[in-house]
């Protein structure tokens, strides 16, 4: 599908998930989102930017303006090269956690976007593309 | 290092989170709110949230642990002006914040703390019974019913 | 992708243009899908030399058959006009998209006189545009789908806004009647409007009375469920007030926890409920002239 305009942004320090966040905001406003939906991706966003940074070990994350028979979208990729996830399953349900509280994270993201996958290969990293349409 | 100011007035301490905030600067907010709840002996803790356009776990999660803190220094917490998609977001990520007091705006919460400032010392028991945002706390059908 | 400029189809398109389009227009007008009774022929000239001529100029841009490259952006946005004026006069997608399809014959015909006895050549070319021609002809019919769906969604938006008010019932208790079958998407919008109306209101106390609605399924239960918890979040309360015997048991069946909430009987009983707990009772008025009234009192 049609990408309209796409951006990557690093996710190496706090303030980085600030700017995806702010990032996400300015985004999702573009993309002619309601206000609450607005706020659930960029709630999401959030949560995953602190996945890969603290999990993660840093990364980044590919933005992604999507146009599709008139309707508008917006996909986020965050990539990382840390750890992976060893047991996707466990870390999709709730009150999961290796101590970074990653749980809540990840299942509760998958609740707020239209579109979700993860693929994670341990020692080799993480990808998780989320996408929300208007 | 920024802060996040923390007003006194009377027996509480006013705090309103204007920025979006990086994560350290949340936990140097619980840490501040600790310690001026001790030197000040408040019991009473209003967090204006009103401006804040995103909640998400770790923010929710600061919020309930800075209530619980305050809770065991024996100060209530409120939570006032959360934002209609804020609210939606936070309950469909699955936090809830149970044991959080919450109101409309500063006005109400403020009224909230002063009514529970008449049963000093009750801070955890007084969490327990209260519902969140009546405002009705004298009256006998305080309880939620089914 | 296959390269339109490699083939014989620009120099076709740019020599033979007035042929085609003459023999397009008879083809059109030959056509047992045609609606003279919506456009006359002068009319369906005009848009038939128009887009020709648009379809012309792509190909001689260098456009290939993928027909969402910039080449063939003024042909498509053309289209689309056609898609919505056809649309709104009473033709249907199929007939506004045969306008496009109905092109193939003379382009084919033209084409083969251009090829004579170069049968490869000739079948490239013509695949190549067929594919275009078939994506035009969808995007019309993707363009009325477009256009009829924000159609319907704004009548579903006003629908929604007369079905289910916001009323006040006094400072600082709103009341939310809902009636009719409550699927996923309409409680959910209902939902957001009452949480804003509670900020908007400042009320502490919203009840949303269902005595109108006749069943319940889990979605639903979910979406009232985190409706209370968000407007708790906010700083209101919620009661649910008019659950019949049977979403009471459908509930219970269900599993879904209600434990947390407040629900009464009837929409009388949470009123009374809510009067409560914003701190008023309403008084009898005494039978002496003056005194105070029954309208609710401060207590």
């Amino acid at each position: 599908m049609p990408v309209l305009k796409s951006e990557s942004l690093p996710i190496r320090t706090q303030n980085d998930i600030v700017a995806v966040r702010q990032a996400t905001r300015t985004w999702a406003v573009q993309a002619g989102f309601s206000i609450v939906d607005q706020t659930k991706m960029v709630t999401a966003a959030s949560e995953l930017a602190r996945n890969t940074l603290q999990y993660g070990r840093g990364g980044e994350v590919l933005m992604e303006l999507l146009e599709e028979a008139g309707r508008r979208g917006l996909r986020l990729t965050f990539e990382d090269q840390g750890p992976g996830i060893p047991s996707l399953e466990m870390a999709l349900t709730d009150g999961y956690t290796t101590g970074s509280g990653m749980g809540l994270g990840l299942s509760g993201s998958r609740r707020l976007v239209n579109e979700f996958h993860i693929e994670s290969v341990v020692g080799s990293g993480t990808r998780v593309v989320i996408a929300r349409w208007r | 290092m920024e802060r996040i100011p923390i007003l006194k007035m009377g027996a509480f301490l006013l705090v309103s989170i204007q920025v979006d905030m990086h994560d350290r600067l949340a936990l140097t907010l619980q840490d501040d709110l600790t310690e001026r709840i001790t030197q000040t002996g408040a019991h009473g803790v209003l967090i204006d949230i009103s401006s804040l356009e995103i909640v998400d776990s770790f923010i929710g999660r600061m919020l309930a642990n800075i209530a619980a803190m305050a809770r065991i220094l024996d100060a209530h917490t409120v939570l006032v002006g959360m934002q209609p998609a804020v609210a939606i977001t936070l309950v469909e990520l699955g936090l809830s914040l149970p044991g959080v007091r919450t109101a409309l705006n500063v006005e109400k919460g403020m009224r909230l703390l002063q009514q529970s400032l008449r049963r000093p010392g009750e801070a955890a028991a007084a969490d327990a019974d209260d519902v969140a945002g009546a405002a009705g706390a004298e009256s006998p059908d305080a309880r939620p019913e089914v | 992708m296959t390269n339109l400029a490699s083939t014989k189809l620009p120099q076709v398109l740019q020599a033979r243009e007035a042929d085609i389009l003459d023999r397009w227009l008879q083809e059109q007008l030959a056509a047992t899908s045609l609606r003279s009774d919506l456009m006359n022929a002068a009319q369906l000239r005009e848009q038939s030399r128009e887009f020709l001529g648009l379809f012309g100029q792509a190909v001689g841009q260098g456009a290939d058959t993928n027909i969402h490259s910039p080449q063939w952006r003024a042909a498509r946005e053309m289209l689309a006009g056609v898609s919505q004026a056809r649309g709104t006069l009473g033709f249907s997608p199929s007939e506004t998209a045969m306008f496009v399809f109905s092109l193939k014959q003379p382009l084919f015909r033209a084409l083969a006189e251009a090829y004579a006895g170069d049968a490869a050549g000739l079948s490239d070319a013509f695949w190549g545009a067929t594919l275009v021609i078939d994506g035009l002809g969808l995007h019309t019919t993707e363009v009325y789908q477009k256009s009829r769906e924000s159609v319907i969604s704004r009548q579903q938006e006003e629908m929604l806004e007369l079905s289910t008010p916001v009323v006040k019932l006094w400072d600082g208790i709103l009341a939310l009647p809902m009636i009719g079958t409550l699927d996923s998407a309409r409680t959910q919008v209902v939902m957001e409007s009452l949480l804003q109306r509670i900020v908007e209101t400042g009320a502490e106390v919203a009840i949303i009375d269902i005595t109108g609605v006749p069943t319940v399924d889990t979605l639903v239960a979910q979406h009232l469920l985190k409706t209370i918890t968000a407007a708790r979040l906010m700083g209101a309360d919620c009661i649910i007030s008019g659950i019949r015997p049977q979403i009471a048991a459908t509930i219970v069946h269900l599993g879904v926890d209600l434990s947390a909430v407040i629900t009464k009987a009837t929409l009388a009983d949470a009123f009374a409920l809510a009067l409560q707990r914003t701190g008023m009772y309403v008084a009898r008025r005494p039978t002496t002239a003056t005194g105070p009234s029954s309208a609710p009192a401060r207590g």
